[in-house]
């Protein structure tokens, strides 16, 4: 069974529904109980990592995380949810986060030109991925797939190798990770018509 | 390089789409989820919902507009129309959208729009512009009440404060060009996205493929809505989506 960790932020219904579409079952849950119990663990998250990190704090759920990925159990970041899993991050100040994989989430500089037009912050629309380290998640998915992304902080792993991808604007950042058991993405597979449903149905199917 | 976006927009009254000339002659245009789907296979990047229902008690309709849309379609979808408050935010994003346009309720209370970016982020609280030129100047004033009232607000120094106010997109409708099929007012769209910095949905007038063209070359727009061209069938999503890239424009196809 597959759980998605709700403590409060944002739309994970839509996470629960793409699972649902590829056939997998997935609960959404506020209890960290069942976090250790799932075989699987998704965690969304939008807003800010501030808000979103006292929110796992608040509702427990870091010490059953750090558990389950030192299990080896399959764990999906997503967007923020990705983010929370670095060192910290500078948004609203500076923030600790899991430090699951050691680096450190930066905001996009402000007025960034490519071609002849300024950067508009937050990165938000449908942008190409460039698989450096495919993941079993990623399985199927093209070099140059495009998919949904908004936020305005991207994560910097200090360890290069963890990088599954990378997405350019304005720099190339790094918008997937891959370390062992853990996955995480800045885009939103849920919200990416058929490649983000296949990467949830890869993830649903992982050994 | 990020794409730009092509997003359908479905006014929809009583759980039906219907589309009108200047806010007036409503057309029935279809059910909204086979035509949210339609869009989907055809390539949207995201869409949006406008509820114009007139009283609250028809609000549980565009709720389960937006529920049956998310169980089948896995893209963004943004819902505008009588948002008030938290509480509305949040029963429209529990229903699957992502997330939802803020109009005549921040012209009311700004702080609304504040209180919704720190509740729920900035990538979901999109601020709805509403703007009429100032007859003869190129100024444009902020209405509410879908284009009736004059607010005396600038729109230009409005988009600026909202942008301030954590709002993470500006969606701004020209009210001069909606309905006419004569293209967006270019001129205001460039105003506001040269004033922020934030992306820029040009909304209001789209007639033919170069109208978006237009939008995204000359105007600078991160995204074009459109409706009456995509529901009557004048061109398909594919299509507009091919003619930008015919001509250099960043399309996902």
């Amino acid at each position: 069974m597959i759980a998605i960790i709700d403590y409060g932020m944002g739309n994970l219904c839509s996470v629960q529904k793409g699972f649902e579409k590829i056939g997998a079952k997935a609960v959404i849950t506020a209890d960290p109980q069942a976090v250790l119990e799932a075989d699987r663990i998704v965690l969304p998250g939008v807003g800010a990592f501030r808000d979103c990190m006292h929110n796992l704090e608040e509702g427990g759920f870091v010490e059953p995380i750090l558990r389950v990925i030192a299990e080896g159990r399959p764990f999906l970041g997503v967007c923020v949810g990705m983010q929370l899993l670095f060192t910290d991050s500078v948004e609203f100040g500076l923030y600790q986060g899991l430090n699951v994989i050691p680096g450190h989430v930066l905001r996009f500089p402000d007025g960034v030109r490519e071609q002849d037009e300024i950067l508009k912050v937050p990165h938000m629309g449908w942008n190409q991925l460039h698989v450096t380290h495919r993941p079993p998640a990623f399985d199927g998915i093209k070099e140059g797939t495009n998919v949904y992304f908004v936020h305005s902080y991207y994560v910097k792993p200090e360890d290069e190798s963890v990088i599954a991808a990378t997405t350019s604007y304005g720099i190339d950042f790094c918008s997937a990770v891959w370390k062992d058991n853990v996955v995480a993405t800045q885009f939103h597979p849920e919200k990416s018509q058929d490649a983000g449903l296949r990467i949830l149905k890869n993830f649903a199917e992982i050994h | 390089m990020l794409t730009k976006r092509i997003i359908p927009c479905l006014d929809v009254k009583g759980g039906r789409v219907v589309k009108g000339v200047q806010f007036l002659e409503l057309r029935d245009a279809g059910d909204p989820v086979e035509i949210a789907e339609m869009y989907d296979h055809q390539g949207a990047d995201e869409l949006t919902f406008l509820d114009i229902t007139a009283s609250s008690d028809d609000r549980d309709t565009i709720v389960d507009v937006v529920r049956r849309t998310a169980e089948r379609v896995f893209m963004p979808l943004t819902v505008g129309g009588g948002i008030r408050t938290v509480e509305d935010i949040r029963r429209m994003l529990n229903a699957g959208a992502d997330k939802t346009s803020i109009n005549t309720a921040a012209v009311h209370r700004p702080d609304f729009v504040r209180e919704a970016a720190e509740r729920f982020g900035s990538q979901c609280t999109v601020v709805a512009i509403d703007a009429r030129r100032v007859p003869g100047e190129k100024r444009w004033e902020v209405h509410t009440h879908g284009g009736r009232k004059p607010t005396g607000i600038d729109v230009i120094e409005w988009a600026v404060r909202m942008e301030a106010y954590g709002s993470g997109e500006i969606l701004l409708t020209s009210m001069d060009c909606d309905g006419t099929k004569d293209g967006y007012d270019l001129e205001l769209t460039r105003a506001v996205v040269d004033a922020v910095s934030i992306p820029v949905i040009a909304s209001g007038g789209v007639g033919n493929l170069e109208h978006l063209y237009d939008g995204f070359t000359k105007a600078g727009a991160s995204a074009c809505l459109a409706a009456s061209i995509f529901h009557y069938r004048e061109y398909t999503i594919g299509e507009a989506k091919q003619y930008l890239h015919d001509k250099n424009v960043s399309v996902r196809l």
